[in-house]
């Protein structure tokens, strides 16, 4: 198990990827703050995106709370036999990371029972079995090797809700994919990572007494990405917008944007969608700015002109 | 070495083997080193089970880009043995200067012309790095008279506990440029004109292993060599003169630690 940040995690991209390849179930923490450059050290989501592609399963989180369970059912995960692949937990740096927060402590004798001691079947000090590990793996091989790693990716869907149905008998707290917050009935939604989902539920609860149906899915697993779930989950909403922490820099939007409307495209979910880059190295993101996306959602869904959808919130001039 | 030894499917190793990146087999080791020492604790590895460990690296992989994760190791005192093979470049990616590469060689990043003599630089004196960090033992070695150095080292570092570092000069025939058939006599030349003598420090106390009776002059190293060829040219006198000084200035100074440590 380990912990680190921003550059801390960008220092070691060579290794994140052999982690993953070696089927090595390490657990991360992963407090997400800026990749440099220039310096910054606050929240956004750069540092989680720059490895979303490592073969890592990365769980994100919107308080405290979240962080602390999501970390207690990671082993259970990342160990499983059908997927032994490493996991991060991530959580917005300085917001969640460094703020006070009541939270629910489960015992530590249940914990240690949840999460179980790992057993490998195989590894590299077993004396009784000697082995190889870390193959100059050629042409012949490496294909299926790879295959190998996103298949155990496909299958850590159904191990993930697994551990949360046992961690919920346990707790009380359920954990899925995903939290549809007033989704089911909502005309327009947020889609979002972290703890500007908790921001978004105060502004959706004040937009609802005013009669507006906004509502909110807010991801949690995030690799693997569940494409058809969240697709059927927007399928109803007259328009959606996708707030992305992170700038590809790619002249057509963020990563979490590009999935979502990927997974939509597929399931030919024809809802308008935006995409707002926000918060970039700890800008603030207030209810003010969740209001502006709702008021452009309502527009949108009057119209159903989206005009831009690479779009920024809280971007000066 | 791992490209070598373990192709997939197959593995030349009879005894477990792990690589993960080029630069960082001291870091791995660590890791591997310190698991067994915790699940030996925890009772999950046979308590009369003693298992050595044994990290190589090329001087690309040492000097250059994983001093840092060798610095790391040692400093952190894990019992293990680290053994660099110095063949003076980044051979295998195409001979490339590194920081092990002696001054004035042609290497394709540092091409002997009109511009510039070769490496400009000197090179790198990895084992007083590795003396620095005061580790119970550091050798010096190469293939000679029947590997008896390099055997006698290597023996020695892995039964000596903790961190342990061990630096042999390995000539490469295609990035040196002199036939294969030569290869011993050209290390006989290195340490024969103390360009690598074999020395050791255990404790921090110096012992030279072998000190010529007749100290070569180091032209008879540099001649054989296709990347020293630009040095013989005429006009090119002082190249040589200073490569001499450098070694001269060197082995002076290892003649002095080993007397001042021996007080």
């Amino acid at each position: 198990m380990t912990a680190t940040s921003a550059n801390g995690l960008s220092y070691m991209w060579e290794m994140i990827y052999i982690a993953s390849s070696m089927r090595l179930p390490i657990v991360m923490s992963l407090v997400n703050r800026a990749v440099s450059g220039p310096l910054n050290i606050h929240n956004d989501h750069s540092d989680a995106m720059g490895v979303r592609d490592a073969g890592w399963i990365m769980l994100f989180s919107e308080n405290n709370q979240e962080a602390y369970d999501n970390l207690i059912m990671a082993h259970r995960i990342a160990e499983n036999k059908n997927v032994l692949l490493p996991l991060m937990v991530c959580q917005d740096g300085f917001i969640t990371s460094h703020s006070i927060e009541n939270i629910e402590l489960i015992e530590d004798d249940k914990v240690k029972e949840f999460v179980g001691s790992y057993k490998p079947e195989h590894y590299l000090l077993n004396r009784n079995e000697p082995i190889s590990m870390g193959p100059l793996d050629l042409q012949a091989y490496l294909f299926e090797h790879k295959k190998a790693q996103a298949q155990a990716m496909v299958n850590a869907k159904k191990v993930i809700l697994d551990v949360a149905k046992d961690f919920e008998n346990m707790t009380g707290r359920s954990y899925s994919f995903f939290e549809e917050y007033k989704l089911d009935d909502a005309d327009i939604a947020i889609v979002c990572m972290n703890s500007t989902a908790g921001t978004t539920k105060f502004v959706v609860d004040d937009l609802r007494s005013k009669g507006i149906k906004a509502g909110l899915l807010k991801l949690r697993v995030f690799r693997p990405f569940p494409a058809e779930e969240i697709a059927s989950a927007l399928s109803h909403l007259k328009a959606v917008a996708v707030l992305d922490k992170s700038d590809s820099l790619n002249a057509c939007g963020g990563a979490l944007y590009e999935d979502v409307t990927s997974a939509m495209y597929i399931a030919k979910n024809n809802v308008p969608t935006v995409n707002y880059i926000y918060g970039i190295g700890g800008r603030d993101t207030t209810s003010y700015d969740i209001e502006k996306v709702f008021n452009d959602l309502g527009e949108i869904a009057k119209t159903e002109n989206i005009d831009n959808p690479y779009r920024y919130l809280g971007l000066r001039g | 070495m791992e490209v070598s030894t373990f192709i997939y499917p197959y593995t030349a190793w009879t005894d477990s083997f792990v690589h993960t990146a080029f630069e960082n087999a001291a870091s791995t080791l660590s890791g591997v080193e310190a698991c067994y020492k915790s699940m030996k604790k925890q009772g999950k590895l046979e308590e009369d089970s003693h298992t050595k460990f044994i990290a190589f690296g090329g001087d690309g992989g040492t000097y250059d880009i994983g001093l840092q994760a060798l610095s790391g190791a040692m400093e952190r005192g894990h019992d293990m043995v680290y053994v660099c093979y110095d063949n003076g470049a980044y051979m295998n990616t195409g001979i490339q200067r590194s920081s092990a590469t002696p001054k004035f060689a042609d290497t394709t990043t540092t091409p002997a012309g009109s511009v510039v003599p070769g490496k400009m630089q000197p090179r790198k004196d990895l084992a007083s790095i590795m003396v620095g960090h005061h580790l119970p033992y550091v050798a010096q070695s190469i293939g000679l008279n029947n590997f008896k150095d390099l055997y006698e080292k290597a023996e020695k570092a892995i039964y000596t506990e903790g961190p342990c570092f061990l630096n042999v000069l390995a000539p490469c025939p295609r990035g040196w440029g002199y036939p294969t058939d030569m290869l011993m006599q050209i290390n006989k030349l290195a340490v024969e004109t103390c360009y690598w003598p074999l020395y050791e420090v255990i404790d921090g106390v110096y012992k030279i292993n072998y000190k010529p009776a007749k100290k070569l002059p180091v032209e008879e190293f540099l001649k054989p060599q296709k990347r020293f060829k630009h040095m013989f040219k005429p006009g090119n006198e002082w190249m040589i003169e200073e490569f001499q000084k450098e070694v001269d200035a060197r082995w002076q100074q290892l003649l002095d630690l080993e007397e001042m440590t021996n007080k």
